[in-house]
C-alpha cells in the first residue's frame, strides 16, 4: 500500500483542561455530574498559554483614558499581532514604550494618538520609522485603587 | 534531518527584547556577582570583548562606547528559555531542550527541513521577539557545524543553514577547523594537531575512527562517525551532559501540609544535586513546582517559582535552602498536591568559573563534605546520610548591581510602558 507522509504530527502543548467531577456522593448522586465543565480561566479569555506570544505590561501615565486604560493598569499585549490602523498598540519611541491608538491620515502616514485632549497625536516624517512592539489587546483595572 | 535551535547571545537578547532602544548598543551580561562576561552581543564583539573576561575590565568602555553591562537575571532568562522550548515543541515533531538557549529538533517527516527553520525562526521572533539561529544536518555534530557556520555568514544565511547535502558537507568541512567541530574541545584539537597533523574538520572526518579510538576515546570515534553523516549521539538528553535536572515525582497519596511538601522536595534536591555533582557541574538557577491532579475534586492548583542562585554551586544545603524558600512562596492552604518536582538549570563547569574573582567564598569545605556524603551514600545506599533540614544558615546577598526586573515573573517588575 503506498503511504504518503503529509507532514509532521506535533502533540499539543497547551493542557488540556478536564471537567472536575465533583465529590464521590455515597446518597443521592448528582444530577449534574454529566455537564461538569471545567471553571474559567482568565488566562484562557486572554489568550495566555505556554506557547503565546502574550505579555504583561504596566500603564502609567493618563493620556489614553479615554478608552479606558488607567494609570497602574496591567496590559495584555500580544507581540505576535500584526497591528491594524485603528488597534490601540505598544510603540517603541525614544528610550521607551509608549501605549497609544494606530491611525492613518489622510497621506496614508501613520500617527500616533491619545484617548485625552490634553495630549497631541504623535506625527511622524517621510523618513520616520517606529517599532510596533505589540498589540494591546486587553485591560486589567483595579476598582478599589490598591 | 536534525536541526539545531539557539537563541543568538540569549542573555543579551532577553535583556534588550524589554529595551529595544537598547538593541544597537554594545551589551555584555555578566556573571553571578558581575564577575565575568557570560553574553556579549555583536556590537560588544566587536569591541573586542572576550567571552569570560572580568567585568571591572570594561569600566572604561562604558564611558567611551556607550557599553552598557547588565547583571545575570536568571528568573528572566529561566522563564522566556520555558516559552521558547514550548513555541518549539509546537513547531517541531520532537524537540528537546539541550540547554537553557539551545533545543535539539527531529525534523523526521519534514519534507523541506530549510523552510520549516525559516518559519520557525520567523515564529519564535513573531510571538516572543528572540532572535535565533538554525543548523540542519543528518546528525547532531553536523547540525551543530551547520549552525556553526550559519552564525559565522549571518549576512549570506540569514541564521540558517542547511546541511542536508553531502556536497555543502564537504564544502564546509574543507573550512573549519578540527576545534569548530562539537566535541572538540582546545586540549584535544591540539594533540590532533600535533600528533597527527589533523588541522581541519575535513581531515579529522577522513581520519580511519577505529585508529581515533585506540589513540583517544571513544567519544573522538563517534564524532568522526557523525561527520560522515552516521549518527552515533542518541538525542534522548541522557548521551550528551545534561544542561538540566529534573526531579519530580507523583504522590501515592495526596500532600496537604507544607511540612510533608517540603520532606518531598528535599528529598528531588538531594537526589538532583547529587546528580549535579556527579558531572561536574555547578547550577545557577533553581525551579520548584507543584501542583493538584488533573483528575481530582477539589481546588485546582498549579504554581512554580523560579530562584536564581546567590552564585554557581553545587551544595545540597544551597540548593535546598533556595528550593525551600520557593516551595514556602507557592504553598498555599487547601489543594490537594499529587506532584511536586525541581528543574536545575543554567550550569557552569569549574573551568569557566575561575574567572569570576567578585564570587562571595562559598561555603567553606563544600567540596569535601559533598564528596564524602556522595561516596557514603555510593557505599551504603541512596539516602543514608542525608541533610536536616536546616534554613537558618546563609543569606541570599548575590551582587547583581546591574540586574534588570523579573519582566515576566514579578508584578513589580512589568515592563512600564507610557501612556
Amino acid at each position: 500500500m503506498p503511504i504518503q507522509l503529509i507532514g509532521p504530527l506535533s502533540p499539543s502543548t497547551t493542557p488540556i483542561r478536564l471537567p472536575v467531577c465533583g465529590q464521590a456522593s455515597c446518597g443521592f448522586p448528582s444530577p449534574a455530574a454529566d455537564y461538569s465543565v471545567p471553571d474559567l480561566s482568565l488566562d484562557d479569555l486572554v489568550g495566555i498559554t505556554a506557547t503565546s506570544s502574550i505579555f504583561l505590561m504596566r500603564a502609567w501615565g493618563d493620556s489614553m483614558r479615554g478608552c479606558g486604560i488607567y494609570d497602574a493598569d496591567v496590559l495584555v499585549v500580544d507581540k505576535g499581532k500584526t497591528a491594524r490602523p485603528g488597534d490601540i498598540i505598544v510603540a517603541v519611541i525614544g528610550a521607551e514604550f509608549v501605549v497609544k491608538r494606530l491611525v492613518l491620515d489622510a497621506h496614508g502616514q501613520p500617527q500616533l494618538l491619545a484617548e485625552n485632549p490634553d495630549y497631541s497625536p504623535i506625527k511622524f516624517g517621510d523618513a520616520e520609522t517606529f517599532e510596533v512592539w505589540a498589540v494591546c489587546v486587553w485591560v486589567l483595572h483595579n476598582l478599589r485603587g490598591i | 534531518m536534525i536541526a539545531i535551535v539557539d537563541i543568538n547571545a540569549f542573555y543579551c537578547s532577553a535583556e534588550t527584547l524589554f529595551k529595544p532602544w537598547m538593541r544597537d548598543r554594545p551589551i555584555v551580561v555578566a556573571s553571578s556577582n558581575d564577575g565575568a562576561v557570560v553574553s556579549r552581543n555583536d556590537q560588544a564583539k566587536a569591541l573586542g570583548i572576550k567571552a569570560a573576561q572580568p567585568v571591572f575590565e570594561l569600566r572604561e568602555m562604558t564611558e567611551r562606547n556607550g557599553l552598557i553591562v547588565f547583571s545575570s537575571n536568571y528568573e528572566l532568562y529561566q522563564s522566556l528559555s520555558n516559552r521558547f522550548m514550548a513555541v518549539l515543541s509546537e513547531l517541531a515533531p520532537f524537540s528537546f531542550g539541550y540547554s537553557i538557549d539551545e533545543a535539539f529538533c527531529l525534523l523526521d517527516g519534514v519534507r523541506d527541513p530549510e523552510a520549516w527553520a525559516r518559519h520557525a525562526q520567523s515564529e519564535i521572533m513573531r510571538r516572543i521577539g528572540l532572535p535565533v539561529g538554525i543548523g540542519i544536518g543528518p546528525t547532531a555534530t553536523l547540525s551543530k557545524l551547520a549552525s556553526w557556520a550559519a552564525k559565522k555568514f549571518k549576512v549570506r544565511t540569514g541564521c540558517v543553514l542547511d546541511l542536508s547535502e553531502p556536497a555543502r558537507q564537504e564544502k564546509l568541512l574543507r573550512y573549519a577547523k578540527a576545534s569548530d567541530v562539537w566535541g572538540i574541545g582546545p586540549r584535544l584539537s591540539e594533540r590532533l594537531s600535533s600528533e597527527l597533523g589533523i588541522q581541519t574538520a575535513w581531515q579529522l572526518a577522513s581520519t580511519d575512527p577505529k585508529a581515533l579510538r585506540r589513540q583517544y576515546n571513544v567519544n573522538v570515534e563517534r564524532t568522526v562517525r557523525e561527520l560522515l553523516g552516521i549518527r552515533c549521539v542518541v538525542l534522548d538528553g541522557d548521551a550528551v551532559r545534561r544542561q538540566t535536572i529534573i526531579c519530580s515525582r507523583s504522590f501515592g497519596s495526596r500532600i496537604t501540609s507544607l511540612p510533608l511538601l517540603k520532606e518531598a522536595v528535599a528529598g528531588f534536591v538531594t537526589n538532583a544535586a547529587q546528580k549535579l555533582r556527579s558531572q561536574g557541574s555547578f547550577a545557577n538557577c533553581i525551579q520548584v513546582f507543584a501542583r493538584t491532579s488533573p483528575f481530582a475534586s477539589g481546588v485546582p492548583y498549579a504554581a512554580s517559582r523560579i530562584i536564581s542562585l546567590p552564585f554557581p554551586t553545587h551544595d545540597t544545603r544551597d540548593l535546598l535552602q533556595a528550593a525551600l524558600a520557593g516551595l514556602v512562596d507557592l504553598y498555599r492552604d487547601g489543594p490537594e498536591y499529587a506532584k511536586a518536582g525541581i528543574v536545575l538549570s543554567q550550569f557552569e563547569q569549574r573551568q569557566g568559573m575561575t574567572s569570576d574573582l567578585f564570587a562571595p567564598p562559598p561555603r567553606k569545605n563544600s567540596d569535601a563534605l559533598m564528596a564524602v556524603v556522595d561516596a557514603i551514600n555510593a557505599k551504603q545506599g541512596r539516602g543514608t546520610v542525608r541533610l536536616g533540614r536546616d534554613t537558618s544558615v546563609g543569606k541570599w546577598n548575590m551582587r547583581r548591581d546591574h540586574l534588570s526586573p523579573a519582566y515576566t515573573t514579578s508584578w513589580h517588575g512589568l515592563p512600564k510602558v507610557r501612556c
